[in-house]
């Protein structure tokens, strides 16, 4: 029964954190309809700005954290600007290839300055609170806290403020949109902000629970795009659900099947969501815009 | 001298990896970011089998075999998504076969690799030293072009570009669009595997390391970098991606820094060229579509 438990509190952990970076996925792939291959790397740039103010300059803890959370907001709006705005009408395809190359400039960029070796910013070990029988750090009920808060902003961010509905409205259609006096360039831009800085939150949440490394992103961002396909590409209620659903999938999976399996597991989710029902759970998006 | 012997010999084994890779994005349009597991499929084939004592052509074709009917067998579910779908999709069951090679310790030995691959013995003629694989893989790898070339040109390559350029006009003339790319998607599959097998007995040792996803994306950047659909290109491509890491080595910076500059240096580079020439280096020809649509926005302004 403990291990139950544990594997349940495991579970909502992980899944929280994929849910903070599916949210990027889901909000980008809904107003522009691709897919931001580096989305993932942004969490891992968030985490290691945050390693370098606070570990390498001495800055306190609360400053380092916003000013990563800033800054990574601030790089994923020039992102978009350079690399994907230019080619907004070319193809599907062609800003996928850029996304994959930005995310391997982000990496390399990383593995230049502060090398390939895994870092750590926790300092000694904490102690765990028992809870029904398994263990909880505190920075595990910060992990979870922080997501749900951030999660319910977002959704009252979207259905109230202007720029929300301003946002909802361009994931519509974005001609129309237009048409009615919103700027969608303001609004595109907006979204890259917010969505990154979803995602360095969550970036620096997994480098205090565990470590950082240059390649981090890579699992984040296929996990939490799994987990943004699970809930139905476009929706943003589904990429909290699907974070949550892939998170359980992969802790409870274990029973069953080897660990060295793990990270596959958001891999065969992913696939199999795609061929038997694309567009999620929440699926806002016909079918055919998956399939052939 | 041998250096440079090297340097060609995995000049000539990436060429025919950036070819197959062509073959299923450039001239087909299905996005694939699986590639490097069929390369892998490939490897580990043929030197599981070399090790049980199987002559070395016989492995080869086994390989390559294998690593074209996984791809075929992969493709028919995931071959109904579209594009960036297809792209993703790929990108997960490409991860999944490394993981398979890494975690079945009993056939791959895992992350400790395969060690001891033996060197080619074709009918009694042993291939020992760098200079006589040089030869075979030259002789395989332009065997290969020859292939693809004629593919290319055939009418059954014209079909396949007729789906990449508009999959509706080719199903509205009768072509069994699923059939054909499922055909491409084993050819290419199955040269990749062979390239896999080449690779295999001429490093003499493989690890799932050599499978990333990285590795795709390099051979992704040879195939944009050549032009899509241009097999010169892709040639083209392959011979840059190889020689600038060479290039940077002569830098003298220690091994981590050139390997991270080299990560950088290709993405700078591929961002560059979707923006500037999406065409890639020798581009492709415009299609007739293409022209139609050209005449269309003229006529228009």
């Amino acid at each position: 029964m403990s291990l139950f438990i544990q594997l349940l509190v495991n579970s909502i952990i992980a899944g929280s954190i994929y849910a903070l970076v599916a949210i990027g996925y889901t909000m980008v792939y809904g107003v522009l309809k691709f897919i931001n291959f580096a989305h993932g790397d942004l969490a891992m740039v968030g985490a290691y700005i945050t390693f370098v103010l606070l570990k390498l300059l001495g800055f306190p803890i609360i400053p380092s954290i916003l000013i990563a959370i800033f800054s990574v907001a601030l790089l994923g709006i020039l992102i978009e600007k350079i690399a994907y705005k230019p080619l907004r009408e070319v193809s599907r395809l062609a800003p996928l290839i850029t996304a994959i190359a930005v995310s391997m400039f982000l990496q390399s960029a990383v593995l230049l300055i502060l090398g390939a070796r895994t870092q750590i910013i926790k300092t000694g070990t904490m102690k765990g609170l028992m809870f029904l029988g398994a263990y909880i750090t505190p920075i595990q009920i910060v992990i979870i806290a922080t997501s749900i808060l951030l999660m319910i902003l977002l959704h009252l961010y979207l259905k109230y403020t202007k720029l929300g509905k301003a946002m909802r409205a361009t994931s519509d259609d974005m001609t129309i949109a237009s048409v009615v006096g919103i700027q969608v360039d303001k609004v595109i831009s907006s979204v890259f902000g917010i969505g990154s800085a979803l995602a360095a939150v969550a970036g620096i949440l997994i480098a205090f629970e565990t470590n950082l490394n240059p390649t981090m992103g890579f699992f984040i961002g296929i996990k939490a795009f799994a987990a943004a396909v699970v809930g139905g590409i476009g929706s943003v209620r589904g990429a909290m659900l699907g974070g949550l659903l892939i998170g359980f999938a992969e802790n409870f999976g274990i029973w069953y099947i080897p660990t060295g399996y793990k990270n596959s597991v958001a891999f065969i989710i992913l696939v199999l969501v795609l061929l038997i029902r694309p567009s999620g759970i929440f699926g806002i998006k016909p079918e055919e815009e998956f399939k052939q | 001298m041998s250096y440079l012997f090297h340097i060609v010999i995995l000049f000539c084994i990436y060429s025919m990896l950036s070819l197959s890779l062509n073959m299923i994005v450039g001239l087909t349009g299905m996005f694939n970011l699986g590639h490097i597991a069929f390369f892998g499929i490939g490897a580990y084939c043929s030197a599981l089998l070399a090790l049980q004592g199987l002559p070395f052509m016989l492995c080869l074709f086994l390989g390559a075999l294998l690593a074209g009917v996984i791809g075929y067998f992969i493709g028919i579910p995931t071959l109904k998504l579209k594009g960036d779908y297809l792209a993703i999709a790929t990108l997960g069951l490409g991860e999944f076969i490394r993981s398979v090679f890494n975690n079945w310790m009993g056939l791959t030995r895992g992350p400790m690799g395969l060690p001891g691959i033996p060197k080619p013995n074709i009918f009694s003629l042993h291939i020992k030293s760098t200079e006589s694989y040089l030869i075979l893989v030259l002789i395989i790898f332009f065997l290969t072009f020859l292939i693809i070339e004629k593919l290319f040109r055939s009418p059954y390559g014209r079909v396949l570009k007729g789906i990449r350029e508009d999959e509706f006009a080719a199903e509205a003339l009768g072509k069994d669009v699923f059939r054909f790319k499922l055909h491409a998607l084993f050819l290419g599959c199955f040269f990749a595997g062979m390239a896999g097998s080449l690779y295999a007995h001429y490093i003499s040792f493989i690890d799932p390391s050599s499978f990333t996803i990285q590795q795709t994306i390099f051979i992704l950047i040879m195939v944009v970098l050549g032009g899509m659909g241009n097999n010169i290109g892709a040639i083209l491509g392959a011979a840059i991606v190889i020689s600038i890491p060479e290039l940077l080595r002569l830098l003298n910076l220690p091994g981590p820094v050139t390997g991270a500059l080299k990560q950088m240096t290709f993405s700078i580079l591929l961002i560059l060229l979707i923006l500037f020439r999406p065409g890639g280096i020798l581009g492709r020809e415009k299609s007739r579509v293409e022209r139609f649509e050209e005449v269309d926005d003229n006529l228009e302004d």
